[in-house]
Parts: C-alpha cells; structure tokens; sequence
C-alpha cells in the first residue's frame, strides 16, 4: 500500500472513529477494505481512495469506518467478568439502588451484541431479585450494520456456540433456518442504537454500569483520554466501568479508579465525585 | 495429573479430530465406536469427561448416557454431546438424561475450548 494511501486511511478512521492505527497494521487495512473496494467498484484500495479523495463519497466513508472497527465478539467473553458482574458488582448495586430500585446499563461498543445479550441472560436468570425494578440496557455501536446484526439478534452456528452454555442457549434462543436467534422478549430489552464515541455522551444520560471492553485499545492516548472523560460525566458516583480484562485507565485518565481486587473493572474517582458534589 | 476424555464417536475421522483437538489441550483421550463400547471403557476406568455422538450403531449416545448416570461414580464424568442431532427437542433429551453440554456438528478447536471453559475444564 502506497504511504499516501495509508496516511488517508489513517487520518479518515482516526477522524471518524478515532481509531488509532499504526503502519504494522496496514494488513488489517488491506485484508478488511479490498471487500469494501469491490463491493464500491473499484479495482483496488488504491483505487477506491483515489475516487473518495476526487469528491465526497460518503457511502464508501462510512464502510471503510464500519470495515476497520467491527471487531469480534461472542457471548461470555472473558467468563471471569461476567461471573464478577453477577456475583459482586450486581448484588452491591442491587443494594445501593433498593430505593430507586431502578439501573441503567450502557454497552458503549456492542458490536454483534452477544455482550449486552449475555448481560440479558444473567439478568433474567437472576429476575426473581428484580421484582419491580425497571432496568434499562442502551447498546450502542459505530458501526449501523452492526446495530442491525444486534438488533436482528440472529447469530450462526458457529457463533451460537462460543462462549454460550447450552442451558442459555435452549432457554433464550430460538431455531431457525439461519441459525439461531434471541427471542423477542429478550431484544426487546435492549435499546440498540448507532453511536460514535467521539460524539457528546450527555444525551444518553447516567448508568450505573457501564461496559467499554476492548474499545479503548483501539484509541491512541489523548482520544482514551477524552472518552473516558466524557465516560465519567455519564456514570454515577458509585457506578462501575467494565474496560478489557488487559486495559487500564492507570497513565490515562485520573477520572476513574481501580476497583479493588478487579481486574478490568474501574469506580469513578474521588475527583468525580468531587465535581458533581460542587455541582460541575 | 492429565484429565482423562472418552471419545464415543462411529465416525472414525471425528474420532480424529477431536483426539487432534482434546489432546492439543492437554488432555489424554481414549476412545469407543459405540454406546456398548463405551460402557466397557468407563467399568474399565471412570474418564473425567466424555465426548457423545448421537446415532451410533449397537447402542446409541442416549442409551448409554441413560446407562452411565446409573452406574457407580458414573455422575461424576462431564458428558459433552456432540451431534448433528441439533433441534430443540435432543438438545432438552440430552439435558433432561444428564448430559451437561451440547455441540452442535460441525464444531472447531474454538467451540469446544470454550465449552470446556464453561465446564471448568480448561
């Protein structure tokens, strides 16, 4: 790939989406955009580029966009979070919110949504605590075609099947000529919408949990930085950010803390709290 | 110690892959081409876990399962179904006689770790 392309590629997914992407990834670009090059009439990514640079083709913007930052997901993924979230973070919550007895729960990168579904099952596994609560799940991605892919909550074979134990799968899906798909009852109770973490956070309101795992790796520092800034004007004071089992805030933001014993798993910071106490 | 899989398959290029598979992930495996078979394995020595196809000749997945659960230290091994019998009703039979997983044929190194995961076994 010639360094102008890739330095167009990179300055477009860098402005759009904030993805960070170094030269020793230029694979990916090659590997995920040459479909996106055909599927647009064109030769070649070379190509392609030459005809986006020529006049705005917003169509071709936007699926490089959704090309570059759809990434992998399955249902469970990192079983240890979830087993963290049912055990210890969502009694504490069920506790500090048995007055409202109300939760709200942002998936900020949803992907093919079987990370907000998972949190489905464990909550209707555990309704019996539930009783009169109203509980509200946003599930929000980049990517349009993703938000459709979660919506339509039908998911193949293969995909079926990672990460997902059978008990969940019998109980929470149907079968279908496909594959197989998230009854109804259950999709419903995600609210799944397009969203660019780049943009304000504040229409979306306040969640007292928020998961943003394996998105942040994508960022270089100063946009990490500004998400999780704006991140931490969305959360309440006792709530809980779920980042990548590897990812830290430590050296990137002073707005959250390390959730003790919890790998991942991060509080707002005193200094949050501080703020919203004087009303900023 | 190595936990023990017995893989019960009629198919011998399953039996294959999922020898390749198991044993790639540390485990040891021993094998039978049917339900009968796979008795005589387990009153031999009880496996830590059993991979079950479905339709096999002289006794199949179902039946031997149903045998296994009655017999003694036969609760203890981790039965993974694994089928092309996909529907609704065997994965809830498969459930309903004892078996604490289903895979779905065709499967990969990828789905059957992550059910292992699942079982505590990997």
């Amino acid at each position: 790939m010639k360094d102008d392309v890739f330095t167009f590629l990179a300055k477009l997914l860098r402005d759009q989406s904030g993805l960070a992407l170094p030269r020793d990834k230029e694979y990916l670009l090659e590997s995920r955009l040459a479909p996106v090059a055909r599927q647009h009439g064109h030769q070649s990514i070379d190509a392609m580029c030459a005809a986006i640079r020529g006049g705005q083709n917003r169509a071709a913007e936007r699926d490089i966009v959704e090309a570059m930052t759809t990434n992998e997901s399955f249902f469970f993924r990192d079983t240890a979070t979830f087993d963290t979230f049912r055990k210890s973070i969502l009694p504490t919550l069920l506790t500090a919110r048995a007055g409202s007895k109300s939760l709200r729960i942002w998936f900020a990168a949803c992907s093919s949504g079987q990370e907000p579904y998972s949190v489905a099952m464990i909550l209707e596994e555990e309704r019996a605590r539930f009783a009169g609560w109203n509980v509200e799940m946003v599930a929000t991605d980049i990517s349009n075609e993703m938000i459709q892919r979660s919506r339509n909550g039908l998911y193949t074979h293969f995909e079926a099947q990672r990460g997902l134990p059978i008990q969940l799968l019998a109980k929470y899906f149907d079968k279908e000529e496909q594959g197989w798909r998230v009854k109804a009852p259950m999709r419903e109770r995600i609210k799944f919408r397009p969203f660019n973490l780049l943009e304000s956070h504040s229409s979306l309101g306040v969640f007292d949990i928020i998961f943003c795992r394996n998105v942040l790796i994508y960022f270089d520092l100063p946009t990490k930085r500004d998400v999780l800034e704006r991140m931490s004007r969305q959360m309440a004071r006792d709530g809980v950010l779920f980042l990548g089992g590897a990812e830290t805030v430590i050296g990137v933001s002073d707005r959250f803390a390390p959730h003790p014993g919890h790998a991942g798993i991060f509080v707002p910071a005193q200094a949050v709290a501080l703020d919203r106490a004087v009303g900023q | 110690m190595k936990k023990s899989w017995l893989i019960v398959d009629d198919s011998r290029v399953i039996r294959g892959i999922a020898r390749g598979i198991l044993r790639d992930l540390g485990f040891e495996t021993d094998e039978a081409e049917d339900g009968k078979q796979a008795l005589e394995a387990c009153i031999k020595r009880m496996p830590d876990a059993v991979l079950l196809d479905w339709n096999m000749p002289v006794m199949n997945g179902i039946e031997f399962l149903r045998e296994l659960r009655a017999m003694p230290g036969g609760t203890t091994p981790k039965v993974f179904f694994c089928t092309t019998e996909n529907d609704m009703s065997h994965i809830t039979q498969a459930l309903e006689t004892g078996a604490d997983e289903f895979i779905m044929k065709p499967f990969d190194a990828e789905i059957l770790s992550s059910k292992l995961a699942l079982q505590g076994l990997a």
